[in-house]
């Protein structure tokens, strides 16, 4: 008699559909989706001169903050200890998207749960100590904390045992395009049965160390006005700016939710196209044809036509180049003026907090009818001349493509539906 | 149901830096763990680990290459190049939009982290670190993406790209997460695996308070003990390997080599500890029975188990406990190993390395041995195959994994039913 595992057989089925249940943000602009919602409508810029540490020696001094975050309020004293600000964050984006998804897994069948995340960079300050510690006072000084709390599976491993959720567990690494891949695999693992997986991620990049190694990527802005430094698709693109935080998004599948009665279904997660340019080690590619092909596939495998795509939340990398691809990429998939945002002008990137934030934003103006603006955009570089929503506008939000990239020529599109 | 074929196989490991070298060395039951040569070890716990003689060039890296990337990106790019090459793959002549690229990595870019760390703070003085000397790559060190976009950029594959990042069990969920994709018809062709290069002062540092780590460092060769009851802890090691996933017919159809296919792979979190394990291994025997179930495997049909035996007291008790929990009495039947006991433990890496010793145990038919083990422990009671390599038919071969984060994977490769009755 064949031996089977007591909870199930990963293998796919194709009638399990995953949708969205839930959000957790803790975000530059707000802490919870309310506030932070509201400061995205507004298009309030959170970028400002950095606070975490003090940047005046470094030629970047701007960043995306979460104002007024207390790791206290959503975890115990022993966790914090334990782990860097980008699992506190991730902690407590986790039981906001629980309370928002009104799910409590106390109780639930542990296996039929996951947690599926993407990291850019890890536990960077945590790291720069226990680094700080070795080299500066010897070995005997290492905590013993930093072999959990620096590595990019801390966040998934911690969210796991805090909420006892023993199904298959992931962690992607693709800088800023991973929180797509993060929501896709969930999807990968909703089809193999698993009900409900807690995904999306944060990010902690605001440190001297951290700030160090991104200088190095030729990419950040070097302009210390925040209202001029990341204005992506703008004749006067000069790069990005950084920021922290992100959003944990709650991945289940169609039936359990409806079966548990789950407050709401957001939106369902029907495509996904990833692509690599495999163009260059270090040089930003003005050739968007993988990003487009990355996005006809994600339209393909959810059925959607372009015409019936309602808005597109762009990657918006900041960087000349990479405007233009991203601009004829979408010029040449819609064909139209398709309504084109980023809401991400207003926080900066967050690496592999930033296309959860969009997806949140996305789910949220299918919910209210109104897409957030893009800011600092005015004078759309030769192009780049994509219709951006530049204030909040109300509009019937049905279906929205999100595009993420990463640096090292990942590109990756996301087709999310209202239900 | 669409199934992934093992067309191509390449390893970069300590004690032989290439396919045939390491499957020599873990054939051998010859030990190589020594004094780590890297760094001066003085003043730490475990001052041993199984460090690779790596020469990148040789391994066929530009100059360009052996630049920018960090030591685990090298290995990759060159366990990546034989694997192609050991499928008869012409990256000019197939789908490159079709082919992916999956891999592993536990601490990704750790050593120019660190060596760049030391510069740009003076040794540790400055937290406000001097970023004018930074070195021009340094960037790629912070995000362990590097790994998956340099061997995309070497090969051309414009299809998903991918870092798992999931502590140790990162090199099994490395070529786990690519045959998914070959399942959901997200890709034709995977470079899938893993890489690892963690013996640098912090990550050996790490290990220290938490008593992880072997501190036999009078006995570097015999350190590595794993199910042997005077095991005291893992020995570090550093490694690649990387496995060539197609899909199935295609495969055929091109009339590849095909050393078997991914017949199951599951993961699991115990949800207990980030590096506690639980003595009942409940969370892996799911994993395994998972894995099994997906490929009809019943416990009679395992030839061959490659433990994780990382030769830490509780991981060690915790696995022979999930393998009787999975397989019954089977268990006791089965040959089990733990190339760990001569490669060491390259974290993030192992999983992948130990997936190609699977795919080579199969193509060979020969199982791998443990070596140093000396002495029972009441609570390891299997056949962990001691010392000498057994010869023996494997047509299915289960490999298993733990990690810090709670995770436990499980896979199985094997030989494909069409193909099983001109084995060897």
């Amino acid at each position: 008699m064949a031996l089977k595992p007591e909870s199930f057989t990963s293998l796919p089925d194709a009638d399990r559909r995953a949708v969205i249940t839930g959000i957790g943000v803790v975000a530059p602009g707000g802490i919870g989706n309310d506030a932070w919602w509201k400061a995205a409508k507004a298009g309030k810029n959170a970028i400002r001169r950095i606070t975490r540490f003090d940047p005046s020696q470094y030629p970047a001094q701007l960043a995306g903050e979460v104002d007024g975050f207390d790791a206290a309020d959503y975890i115990d004293q022993r966790m914090i200890v334990q782990t860097d600000h980008w699992t506190h964050m991730a902690l407590a984006a986790t039981q906001l998207a629980l309370d928002d998804a009104k799910f409590d897994p106390e109780g639930k069948d542990p296996y039929s749960m996951s947690v599926i995340t993407a990291s850019g960079s890890g536990g960077n300050e945590f790291g720069q100590k226990e680094i700080e510690n070795l080299w500066g006072k010897g070995p005997l000084f290492v905590g013993a904390y930093q072999s959990i709390a620096w590595f990019y599976a801390a966040t998934t491993g911690q969210i796991a045992i805090k909420y006892g959720m023993k199904g298959p567990c992931g962690v992607v690494c693709q800088e800023g395009a991973g929180g797509l891949e993060a929501l896709w695999h969930s999807r990968r693992n909703i089809i193999r049965n698993v009900d409900f997986v807690i995904s999306g991620g944060t990010e902690a990049p605001i440190g001297p160390y951290a700030l160090t190694c991104q200088l190095t990527n030729g990419r950040l802005s070097l302009e210390n006005e925040p209202e001029a430094a990341y204005r992506p698709f703008d004749e006067r693109a000069n790069g990005y700016v950084m920021g922290e935080g992100g959003a944990i998004v709650i991945v289940e599948e169609a039936g359990h939710a409806k079966k548990r009665k789950a407050p709401q279904v957001y939106a369902e997660i029907l495509g996904y196209g990833a692509t690599n340019d495999a163009f260059h080690a270090k040089r930003v590619s003005d050739d968007g044809s993988q990003l487009e092909r990355a996005m006809k596939m994600a339209l393909e495998r959810a059925g959607v036509g372009a015409d019936d795509v309602d808005a597109v939340f762009a990657d918006a990398a900041g960087v000349p180049e990479a405007d233009r691809a991203e601009a004829d990429a979408i010029k040449k998939v819609f064909g139209r003026p398709v309504p084109v945002t980023a809401p991400k002008t207003a926080t900066g990137r967050l690496y592999g907090g930033g296309a959860p934030l969009d997806v949140a934003a996305a789910v949220f103006a299918m919910r209210d009818g109104v897409l957030p603006p893009t800011i600092n955009v005015d004078k759309p570089a030769e192009g780049c001349d994509l219709a951006f929503v530049t204030k909040a506008t109300e509009a019937e939000v049905g279906t929205v493509l999100v595009n993420a990239r990463g640096f090292g020529g990942f590109n990756s599109s996301l087709v999310l539906r209202k239900p | 149901m669409r199934r992934s074929a093992v067309t191509g196989v390449g390893v970069v490991a300590p004690g032989g830096v290439n396919r045939e070298a390491f499957w020599d060395r873990i054939t051998s039951g010859k030990t190589a763990t020594r004094k780590i040569t890297f760094f001066d070890p003085e003043g730490f716990r475990s001052q041993i680990a199984a460090e690779a003689d790596f020469d990148p060039t040789e391994a066929g890296l530009d100059d360009q290459e052996v630049n920018r990337m960090d030591r685990y990106v090298q290995f990759a790019v060159a366990a990546a190049i034989e694997a192609v090459n050991d499928a008869g793959l012409d990256v000019e002549q197939v789908d490159r939009e079709r082919m992916a690229v999956t891999l592993g990595s536990a601490v990704g870019g750790t050593m120019v982290l660190e060596r760049d760390y030391v510069v740009v703070s003076n040794h540790g003085q400055k937290w406000l670190v001097d970023h004018e000397y930074a070195s021009p790559f340094l960037y790629q060190a912070l995000v362990p993406s590097t790994l998956a976009s340099e061997v995309a950029l070497r090969f051309g594959a414009q299809g998903p790209s991918v870092v798992v990042s999931t502590g140790c069990t990162s090199g099994i969920d490395g070529i786990g997460y690519g045959h998914q994709l070959i399942q959901d018809g997200e890709a034709d062709i995977v470079i899938a695996g893993a890489s690892e290069t963690g013996i640098s002062p912090i990550s050996m540092a790490c290990f220290d308070p938490i008593k992880a780590t072997s501190r036999r460092n009078d006995d570097a060769e015999h350190a590595s003990r794993p199910f042997d009851r005077d095991r005291d802890g893992f020995v570090m090691g550093e490694g690649s390997a990387v496995l060539i996933l197609e899909e199935f017919e295609a495969a055929q159809a091109r009339g590849a080599h095909i050393y078997c296919e991914v017949a199951g792979y599951a993961n699991r979190g115990n949800a207990y500890h980030m590096t506690g394990l639980r003595p009942d291994g409940a969370e892996m025997a799911e994993a395994i029975l998972d894995a099994m179930s997906q490929g009809g495997i019943e416990p009679e049909d395992i030839d061959y188990i490659n433990a994780h035996g990382s030769g830490t007291k509780q991981n060690d008790r915790h696995e022979t406990a999930a393998y009787k929990r999975a397989l019954g009495d089977q268990a006791y039947k089965i040959p089990i190993s733990s190339i760990k006991s001569m490669i060491g433990h390259s974290l993030g890496g192992i999983g992948a390395v130990e997936m190609a010793a699977c795919a080579l145990a199969i193509d060979r038919g020969v199982v791998p041995p443990t070596a140093n083990w000396e002495n029972p422990d009441p609570e390891c009671d299997l056949d962990y195959t001691p010392n000498e390599a057994k010869r023996k038919q494997v047509d299915a071969a289960l490999s298993t994994g733990s990690g810090f984060g709670g995770f436990q994977s499980a896979m199985i490769l094997a030989r494909p039913k069409e193909l099983q009755e001109v084995g060897i």
